[in-house]
């Protein structure tokens, strides 16, 4: 663990990049690791992290299978806003720790 | 976990068997790989074909006899004669894909969407095909072709490409 500044802010991080408190997290840490990854960051993607956050927050597994059920972006969609990394990426954008789902 | 300096780009899958678990294991290797940005094609034959038949894809089976790894819930021993009486693989078998379902692992025909949604490709085994007397009607819609082995190595090139038989 270490700590690191972005977007003018003290977060403490795991060797990936992965906030390990997400109440350390604001929109603009989010925007930041996302041109990192290389996303620009749009409403539809805040709608899904805003989305992994809260079922983070409720104890809940995040899965690709759950967001595609959430109503905001089906599979496909998901994959196109975080190509190459549609949990991951999304999971370190929200300040969450990295997803330990298969699926 | 460090980053890898020359990482895997694609996997190459073949499954040849029709048991949940073969199935499964497939499946989640396929999914688990385009979820990480690696490419994936996943090349069906002979019983593994049941996964992407229409008739049959949602009513696969775990084997019953034979198994030594098999347990009763709780961890007893199953004994193989009990695994051959009537409808017990089928009880086993709900009750695999009910416990699946619990964390989140879809049937087969929406697990092979969601690959195919990360770009993974979907291909049949021809000769195969050929054996069951199947037609590329009897497929899930969503397969990408019927292959030869030949086009299915000729897919498998590239740095960093692996193939994975299950």
């Amino acid at each position: 663990m270490a700590q690191v500044e972005i977007a003018n802010k003290m977060v403490d991080v795991t060797e990936e990049g992965y906030l390990t408190d997400p109440s350390q997290w604001n929109e603009d840490i989010a925007r930041a690791i996302a041109e990192e990854i290389g996303i620009s960051l749009t409403d539809k993607h805040m709608e899904v992290v805003m989305f992994l956050r809260e079922k983070q927050a409720q104890g809940e597994a995040l899965t690709i299978r759950k967001v595609g059920k959430s109503g905001i972006v089906d599979i496909k969609g998901l994959y196109k806003l975080f190509p190459g990394g549609p949990l991951k990426f999304s999971s370190k954008i929200a300040g969450i720790p990295k997803p330990v789902s298969c699926v | 976990m460090t980053k890898e300096e020359n990482p895997l780009q694609k996997v190459c899958i073949i499954c040849a068997k029709g048991t949940i678990e073969d199935v499964y294991a497939t499946l989640v290797l396929a999914n688990g790989a385009v979820m990480e940005g690696i490419e994936a094609k996943v090349f069906f034959t002979f019983f593994g074909l049941d996964a992407i038949t229409k008739k049959q894809m949602n009513k696969l089976h775990t084997g019953t006899i034979g198994n030594p790894a098999m347990r009763m819930p709780g961890g007893l021993p199953f004994p193989s004669l009990l695994g051959a009486l009537p409808g017990v693989e089928a009880g086993v078998s709900t009750m695999m894909k009910s416990q699946m379902e619990k964390l989140d692992i879809p049937p087969v025909d929406e697990f092979l969407e969601m690959i195919t949604a990360g770009g993974g490709e979907i291909y049949a085994c021809k000769l195969a095909m050929d054996m069951f007397k199947l037609k590329q009607d009897d497929l899930w819609e969503d397969v990408s072709g019927v292959l030869t082995v030949g086009d299915f190595y000729g897919m498998c090139g590239g740095t960093n490409t692996q193939i994975i038989f299950t």
